[in-house]
């Protein structure tokens, strides 16, 4: 029971933050080199490790499902399954993943540790609210990053699987063929379910850690444990969310 | 302290603060138990008592980051608690490690306020800057960072950073702990200055002795979440109660060490 309530707890504080984030929201144009430090920080240090992971999670693709059609005798649908499979589910999936382990665990050791050394306690008397200097950048930024990085994840792995599909000797489809399949049976809805897909991950990401590292009691210890908790509930999140939005996406 | 200091004009009016019967409880364990007090616009009242009695937890009741159990503080007309309070009351807290922004250099620490709300034009955010670092004669500091400076100028930062927010009420948490005697007799004498220039009231918790009877208009003695006493610095130069007197002039007792009573009281 007493978990329950921590739980619900947790659930309303985190909507409180939320609530009060988003009073805040006219002051952005105000904020535009906070936002832009934060773009910086979201995304441009993650696309080194978005670009890398996802041209490999698209060639892994291609292998295996190369290796699973040619008995089916259906190896010129495999621009088909990593295109969609890309955009749809592992591309967004994947960059989420990505970015909580990344940038939520920054996100939340910074807030932490300003919790614990009294300059969130310094901000509150100084009249200046954390939710409009520390929260509402992030949480603008990664809403304007997670579509980007996004797109970059799918053609990473659009052209990982290409490049495997071309030089492995028992694929042997080529890149035109592949991309033709591709393109046959990608609507423009699949790329755009998969974009709002990480923006709902992105918004669970930021908004989760900046609640959890606000909410650090404690000392360097409890910085370390906001981390994992921070990381391992978007983890948690992201993966429950991913089911439910796909189910609510692929119905309208 | 640069000698250049004039009186600002900011303060046009300075608060008193009154905590009555406030009780604050940390799940089972009882912090403050029934505190009532009174600080008079314009004096410096020192709050002293040993380390765990609740000292800090009484300034952050009046600086509104801690929501008393039962009783109430109130600033002024304004409680305390409601965050609207802060609005119109300019309330500056001096932690006792600073509190410091460390990603933000010593000049962006103190134009942080003044450019948040936005109260004058950047060439009136560094005037006033300035004029704050010269005071605590930190000039040659504006470029530093927090990581940079030694414990003594983090804290005269802090005072900087304080006084830049035109305060119309000064906390100070412990503002002489972990200083040496010469730095701490240089803040005690800044805290004086400032008062005595500004006409600010200054709440400060201590357990500095001789700050205390040096500045303090008034004392009052915090034992185990209660107010043991107040008065003035000179009712306790020989105090009656026992407790405030041990603690004031404690004797170091070799032969029947206090750590030896307190292992004791626990078995």
């Amino acid at each position: 029971m007493t978990y329950l309530t921590a739980i619900i707890g947790h659930i309303g504080g985190t909507l409180l933050l939320l609530v009060r984030t988003l009073k805040h929201l006219p002051t952005l144009p105000r904020q535009f080199p906070r936002f832009i430090e934060q773009c910086y920080l979201i995304g441009y240090t993650s696309l080194p490790i978005v670009t890398i992971l996802s041209f490999f999670i698209g060639s892994v693709l291609a292998l295996q499902s190369g290796y699973s059609m040619e008995n089916f005798g259906a190896k010129q649908f495999i621009g088909t399954l990593v295109g969609l499979t890309m955009a749809r589910e592992l591309g967004p999936v994947m960059v989420a993943i990505l970015i909580a382990g990344r940038v939520g665990s920054a996100i939340t050791a910074e807030l932490a540790s300003m919790k614990v050394y009294q300059e969130i306690d310094a901000l509150t008397t100084m009249n200046i609210p954390p939710e409009r200097m520390l929260v509402l950048p992030r949480l603008a930024a990664i809403l304007v990053m997670m579509p980007v990085l996004a797109i970059i994840a799918n053609l990473c792995g659009w052209y990982g699987g290409a490049l495997v599909c071309q030089y492995t000797h028992s694929i042997s489809v080529d890149s035109e063929a592949y991309f033709t399949a591709l393109k046959a049976f990608m609507k423009p809805k699949d790329i755009i379910d998969g974009l709002v897909k990480a923006e709902v991950f992105g918004f669970v990401i930021i908004t989760v850690c900046c609640y959890i590292g606000l909410n650090t009691r404690g000392g360097p210890r409890e910085i370390g444990g906001s981390v994992t908790k921070a990381v391992v509930t978007s983890l948690i999140l992201i993966l429950v969310l991913d089911y439910f939005v796909t189910k609510a996406l692929l119905f309208t | 302290m640069s000698s250049t200091y004039t009186a600002s004009p900011f303060l046009g009016k300075t608060f008193g603060v009154t905590v009555t019967n406030v009780t604050k409880t940390f799940g089972k364990a009882t912090v403050l138990k029934d505190v009532s007090l009174e600080v008079k616009p314009g004096e410096i009242f020192c709050i002293m008592g040993p380390s765990g009695s609740g000292k800090t937890v009484l300034l952050k009741h009046i600086a509104g980051l801690e929501q008393a159990t039962t009783g109430e503080v109130r600033i002024g007309d304004f409680d305390a608690a409601d965050p609207e309070t802060r609005n119109k009351v300019h309330l500056a807290l001096v932690f006792q490690a600073g509190a410091l922004f460390n990603s933000l250099s010593v000049y962006d620490n103190l134009a942080l306020y003044p450019r948040e709300h936005r109260e004058c034009n950047e060439a009136g955010i560094r005037e006033r800057v300035m004029h704050a670092l010269s005071i605590l004669s930190l000039e040659k500091a504006a470029n530093k960072f927090p990581s940079d400076l030694s414990g003594g100028m983090k804290k005269r930062v802090a005072i900087a950073r304080a006084l830049v927010m035109e305060p119309q009420l000064l906390l100070y948490d412990e503002p002489t702990s972990e200083l040496d005697p010469v730095m701490s007799a240089t803040l005690t004498e800044i805290i004086a200055t400032l008062r005595e220039q500004t006409a600010v009231t200054s709440v400060v918790v201590t357990h500095d002795r001789d700050l205390a009877f040096a500045i303090a208009d008034r004392i009052a003695f915090v034992m185990d979440g209660r107010i043991r006493g107040v008065g003035r610095p000179a009712d306790f130069k020989n105090p009656t109660d026992p407790v405030i007197a041990n603690f004031l002039n404690p004797v170091i007792d070799l032969k029947n060490p206090r750590f030896k009573q307190l292992e004791n009281s626990h078995e």
